[in-house]
């Protein structure tokens, strides 16, 4: 069976905790989910979910705080209006946009986190591979614009 | 008392703080001392004020509308500073202009109809919140038939009852003036799936408290309807034993309601055990009201910069490691305003609230987290897209090489980053999470041909 490989952008103030909950109460969530700690929901730009796409995954999950329960106050009202951009974008350039999700899990909600991972590994499975990344990388097609790569390694 | 004589605390009752700017080491607070139409450096609390008011039926807060008060008033007999205000609300000289019996009256010519209201700007390095809590309203649940049916009391409405300096000088009364025989206590009214989801701590122990006055009072058949009992604290456990031994009935209730019929009062139950439906006549029943928060707290939230747990209760920065703390550093929780809790809990947070506030100041020096974010000068565009951004107003704008660029304050950024995923020109960057250390995590974890080469 298609084993996806998922990148999740977890807020360390809920929904990393959240996650660890999950854990230690000793339920199952997906081993495709991959975890990156991010300070705040807020924190996770568009690039960085196009860079996850980019660089293989099937599907990226961000998880924040519930509205009203930023950790900064309105971290999350950001997130909550740039991912929805954000998906209209990817289905522009021919990308499923489920596999985006934006959702909120607070410290306390293991289950909840639990339920969502294992949710939205459902969903990707279903969909498939992602198509992104049978394409070459623009890294190998445009090697004009090695300088970024340069750029970012002087970073 | 003490805290209003001691010569390095400023009390002010009767005021509200409008608003807070500043960080830690360096809040500016404005506070609003409302016009109590008193001048506080005349007035010596002696009363007379209160005694010549002609206005004497306004149902006072205080004893929770079972007695009465003056418009002119103290708002509890131990009341600090001791000194009275007017409700302008219910003061007839406010109404039509006349009156000035207090005016007239008053040795020493406190009295100041023409006061306002006062701004007082302080500077202080940390405040201790201390909102406290609201008591449930039993209304909001229509099965216990308070407010609708007589002799339905709230804990704290019985409490008030028992005291001897209470509206009743201590005398437990019906509503007709008779003794009652048998009373009713019903615990988690507004606790524990009724309105709210967390059990409020305190009621179990004053229930028992109460029933062991009432005992002792007047000696009536008392039934204790619990759900479960919860003597958690020091001694509490013995306290419960003492009282079972004398003579109370003890019932698991499952569901409850509360009725009316020719001979009183009905109590109507699911015992938890055998599942029978049990109706017991009482003559007086009383609820045991949980903690709220009060109403108000999203606004004192927002003015200090703080965030709400679910229930609604303060947000403390760890529910174990860090339970006075906020995420605003230098803002301390103490009490109920942060959950509920009993007077021991109370106190312990209180004393741990001031404690961690002296370590911070008496420190000298504030360490803050160092994943705060900056902006390169070079690659600023000035758009000052980050300036709106930023959810504490950490972003100045300044001048670089005759450009208008921002600049993060550091003291002020907690690093959420927020600034760092909107910023279109990439100036903006944080420390230990910059774009190219998330990147490199991203590439680590995908690059691996199968995922479970990852997993150990």
């Amino acid at each position: 069976m298609f084993e996806p490989k998922i990148i999740a952008f977890l807020c360390t103030w809920c929904s990393y905790t959240g996650a660890d909950l999950a854990g230690t109460t000793r339920l199952k969530s997906p081993w495709n989910i991959r975890a990156i700690r991010t300070p705040c929901s807020g924190r996770v730009s568009p690039e960085l979910i196009i860079r996850a796409f980019d660089e293989g995954a099937d599907g990226v999950l961000v998880l924040g705080c519930h509205i009203g329960e930023c950790h900064f106050d309105t971290g999350n009202h950001r997130t909550a209006k740039r991912i929805p951009i954000l998906k209209e974008l990817l289905s522009f350039v021919g990308l499923e946009p489920e596999r985006l999700r934006l959702d909120w899990v607070s410290a306390s909600e293991g289950e909840r986190f639990a339920h969502i991972t294992n949710d939205f590994t459902e969903t990707i499975r279903q969909l498939g591979p992602c198509q992104w990344q049978q394409k070459p990388s623009w890294r190998q097609t445009r090697p004009e614009l090695a300088v970024i790569t340069e750029l970012e390694a002087a970073e | 008392m003490s805290v209003g004589r001691h010569k390095n605390i400023t009390l002010l009752t009767y005021a509200e703080v409008e608003d807070v700017s500043g960080v830690v080491g360096d809040f500016k607070v404005i506070v609003r001392k409302k016009a109590r139409y008193v001048n506080e450096e005349l007035c010596n609390g002696c009363g007379t004020c209160v005694e010549k008011c002609p206005w004497k039926k306004i149902p006072d807060e205080f004893e929770l509308g079972l007695g009465y008060r003056t418009a002119i008033h103290f708002q509890y007999p131990q009341a600090v500073p001791k000194i009275p205000r007017i409700d302008a609300e219910n003061c007839v000289y406010f109404k039509n202009g006349k009156c000035k019996a207090c005016e007239k009256f008053c040795l020493r010519g406190a009295i100041d109809f023409e006061q306002q209201d006062e701004f007082v700007e302080f500077e202080v390095g940390t405040i201790i919140l201390a909102t406290g809590f609201k008591n449930f309203n039993p209304e909001k649940t229509p099965k216990y038939g308070y407010k609708k049916l007589e002799n339905v009391l709230t804990g704290l409405e019985f409490e008030r009852m028992v005291n001897s300096g209470g509206p009743t000088t201590g005398r437990v009364r019906l509503a007709d003036g008779s003794i009652p025989g048998k009373i009713a206590i019903i615990h988690c009214v507004g606790s524990r799936g009724d309105h709210n989801e967390y059990c409020s701590r305190v009621c179990c122990m004053y229930s028992l408290k109460l029933a062991h006055l009432a005992k002792e009072l007047i000696g009536a058949d008392i039934i204790e309807y619990y759900r479960d009992m919860r003597t958690f604290g020091k001694d509490y456990e013995n306290f419960y034993e003492r009282v079972r031994e004398e003579d109370i009935a003890f019932v698991r209730y499952e569901d409850i309601r509360v009725s009316e019929d020719q001979e009183g009062l009905v109590v109507t139950t699911t015992d938890l055990y055998n599942g029978d439906i049990i109706s017991n006549h009482v003559d007086m029943v009383i609820l045991s009201t949980g903690m709220e928060p009060q109403e108000d707290q999203q606004k004192i939230a927002s003015t200090f910069g703080i965030s709400l747990s679910p229930d609604g209760f303060f947000l403390e920065k760890h529910p174990k490691l860090a339970p006075v703390e906020t995420a605003t550093d230098g803002v301390f929780l103490a009490g109920t305003c942060q959950g509920p809790k009993d007077i021991p809990d109370t106190v312990a947070q209180g004393g741990a609230a001031a404690a961690s506030a002296l370590s911070l100041m008496d420190y000298g020096r504030v360490v803050l987290e160092p994943f705060t974010a900056s902006i390169d000068p070079e690659k600023c565009s000035g758009c000052l897209i980050c300036v709106d951004t930023c959810p504490f107003g950490a972003i100045d704008t300044t001048i670089h090489n005759g450009r208008t660029i921002s600049q993060v304050n550091e003291i002020i950024c907690k690093g959420c980053g927020t600034c760092v995923a909107a910023c279109p020109s990439g100036a903006a960057s944080q420390l230990g999470f910059t774009n190219h250390q998330i990147f490199s995590e991203i590439d680590g974890i995908l690059r691996q041909s199968s995922l479970m080469e990852l997993t150990i």
